[in-house]
């Protein structure tokens, strides 16, 4: 105790450096209240009010925006299609991601190409690419159908068909993160010593099974952490495919979405605003929970 | 079972343009502890890999227990192997760690998966493997350590689980590559002593790669002196010191560093050094005369030369002189702490050498008799 108490006076800078440290501090300050405190505490603001873009007063509602949200049927419809949407997206974008990496990661000189060929979506503006997905899927022109009817089957309708919508995005969305995550895993697998490959090799691991349960399964924690939490947040911020491929339409609303028709077609800032803090508080949640539960198995 | 015979014949490889290896024969006998000695880049390691199975020979074959291996998965070799890195598994407690060779080996796939492989194992398998950590932990007295993971212990530790990772399941040999080159000074000394005594009580095949003569030299029963892919010289410590094959060896070998001094063989077979006859007789030509810093003696006549520096080693004393004569080559001589140095004021003073214990190298680099008065001394 006494060791810590002199460390720490010891450690205490001397009074008149204390102005000087401030203003070193203060750009920093000013960037972080202008760009991520104020504009949350504005938004907090304008959910307990009833607020309308353009009108001139507007009353205080209190909570009455966050009860009337968890009555809306669009609301609660838009965060189960979020759910599913996340629950394909993220087991199906990391794990698919992990094993497109490990073939790449065994190529030698097609590597280049691999890695190239499966980034390009990423780059690509999901808004160009879901025009192209809607014609790849088109039940008449797309090619998409005209494989599944030269197979023998009845044709698809993809975009047509209420209960495939979620999931026909879901799988645009695993499209589009593939490459990053893959990218991701690769940098992973090349950081795994080769020598614990070898160890395993010696000590038995005679099946890629073994291998990969005891080495490189176990080394990649801290990338998968990391994929995965970022993939859920892509997955709960989907919108672009909503916007262009279905606009909403027959039920397929998603969280980001119903959020911006209230805020933006509607003018209703004060629910829009309400809304975006739920989502902000569900994104949270989230990311906070699976970086407390797995940083402390993935890192060693 | 962990006393095989390796027997390597006509091992050559190549990487890219590179020969590595250059037809390699060696074997090593059962129970003994062989060092591939030599520079990084002389191609130790590979050979030791290539006995591991983690690389191919382009040529030659590979044999354990008189059991033709060359083209077998390194699991199926049965060897151990401890890596200089000691590739311990960071997200596995030290039990796990030493309990995985023969996790692999004993258990079924299916048991061997996380979660439900717990259910599958038979509880009888498992018992045995524990019993085996235990006993591998308890030789290298690290069972406190066994509920740690590899983050948590310091480097003299992590070498002591990587090797009860390798002793844990009665392996044909030990390959180890420079396993003791990331321990301090002391703690590897110490290490030395400790592996050369758990040899001994193994009665294990050892083959240990290094690029520190003095490991090999203590440790080993015999040595392999690797030199730009091959081996150079096979033989005890004593004969690698004491009748070096040639002038490589004599170099890499003993510390201080060999004395080398230009000599002639002049016509009459008179070997002569800076001009001076030395009383020694070889076949005539362009020769190099090695002496060991021991083999010198300080005297009132012989070689004059001036003394540069002299540091005291404890119980011994280096001088390092520069002969007068000749191209004035600077060579140590060792002595007794307790001995005066006896250079007069100028700093002058006079060498002898022992001529029974002498080495003469040709101009090709190898090995020539001397004679001292018809009898051959070297």
């Amino acid at each position: 105790m006494t060791l810590t108490a002199t460390f720490e006076a010891s450690a205490r800078p001397p009074a008149r450096s204390v102005p000087r440290g401030l203003v070193f501090v203060l750009p920093a300050v000013l960037l972080l209240l202008a760009i991520y405190i104020v504009p949350i505490i504005v938004l907090a603001g304008f959910s307990i009010t009833d607020y309308r873009l353009g009108a001139m007063n507007w009353d205080f509602v209190g909570a009455r925006n966050f009860t009337a949200a968890f009555a809306d049927p669009v609301f609660i419809r838009a965060l189960a299609n979020t759910a599913l949407y996340a629950a394909i997206v993220i087991p199906a974008g990391v794990f698919i991601a992990l094993g497109i990496a490990l073939l790449v990661y065994g190529r030698k000189s097609s590597r280049a190409f691999w890695e190239t060929a499966y980034f390009l979506p990423v780059t690509a503006t999901l808004v160009a690419m879901a025009t192209v997905w809607q014609f790849l899927l088109h039940p008449s022109l797309g090619p998409v159908n005209t494989a599944i009817t030269w197979a023998g089957f009845d044709p698809v309708s993809f975009l047509g068909n209420p209960a495939l919508l979620i999931p026909t995005m879901a799988l645009i969305g695993v499209w589009q993160v593939l490459g990053f995550n893959m990218v991701l895993f690769l940098a992973g697998l090349t950081a795994i010593p080769r020598d614990l490959h070898e160890a395993a090799r010696i000590d038995g691991a005679k099946s890629p099974i073994d291998r990969f349960l005891t080495v490189t399964w176990p080394m990649l924690g801290p990338t998968t952490m990391f994929v995965v939490v970022t993939t859920s947040i892509s997955a709960f911020k989907v919108f672009e495919t909503v916007a262009v491929l279905t606009k909403g339409r027959s039920g397929s609303e998603t969280l980001l979405y119903a959020l911006y028709l209230e805020g933006f077609e509607y003018s209703n800032t004060g629910y829009a605003a309400a809304l975006t803090l739920i989502f902000l508080a569900i994104v949270l949640i989230l990311s906070i929970g699976q970086t407390l539960r797995m940083d402390r198995k993935v890192h060693y | 079972m962990s006393r095989q015979s390796i027997e390597l014949s006509g091992i050559s490889k190549s990487f890219g343009p590179t020969q590595v290896l250059k037809e390699i024969d060696l074997s090593v006998r059962e129970g003994e502890f062989l060092s591939l000695v030599g520079m990084s880049g002389c191609g130790k390691s590979t050979l030791l890999r290539i006995i591991a199975g983690l690389e191919l020979p382009d040529d030659g074959v590979v044999e354990i227990g008189g059991e033709n291996v060359t083209s077998r998965d390194p699991a199926d070799r049965n060897l151990a192997m401890v890596f200089q890195s000691y590739a311990l598994y960071p997200h596995m407690t030290v039990r796990q760690n030493i309990a995985t060779p023969l996790r692999m080996r004993m258990l079924p796939l299916a048991a061997r998966l996380p979660l439900l492989g717990r259910l599958l194992a038979p509880r009888e398998t498992l018992s045995q493997i524990d019993a085996a950590v235990e006993q591998a932990a308890d030789t290298l007295q690290i069972t406190h350590l066994l509920d740690r993971k590899p983050a948590q212990l310091s480097g003299g530790q992590r070498q002591r689980v990587a090797l009860a990772r390798a002793l844990v399941r009665q392996p044909a040999a030990f390959l180890m590559d420079e396993p003791l080159s990331n321990l301090d000074a002391k703690l590897r000394a110490h290490m030395r002593d400790e592996l050369a005594a758990l040899h001994r009580r193994l009665g294990a095949t050892f083959i240990y790669v290094t690029h520190d003569q003095v490991e090999a030299m203590t440790m080993s029963d015999r040595i392999a002196l690797m030199i730009e892919g091959r081996i150079e010289q096979l033989g005890t410590p004593d004969d690698l010191y004491r009748t070096p094959a040639t002038l490589s060896v004599a170099r890499f070998i003993g510390s201080p560093t060999i004395n080398l001094l230009p000599a002639e063989v002049t016509a009459d077979r008179q070997v002569t050094v800076a001009g001076m006859e030395t009383g020694l007789h070889a076949e005539e030509g362009p020769a190099t005369l090695g002496i060991r810093a021991e083999d010198f003696h300080l005297a009132s006549t012989g070689m004059p030369a001036r003394l540069l520096r002299a540091e005291t080693h404890g119980a011994d004393r280096f001088l390092t002189c520069q002969l007068m004569a000749g191209d004035g080559s600077v060579v140590v001589l060792r002595q007794s702490a307790s001995d005066r140095p006896s250079a007069d004021a100028d700093g002058k003073l006079h060498l002898r050498f022992a001529a029974d214990r002498v080495h003469l190298f040709g101009a090709d680099g190898r090995r020539r008799p001397v004679y001292v008065g018809g009898k051959v001394a070297a």
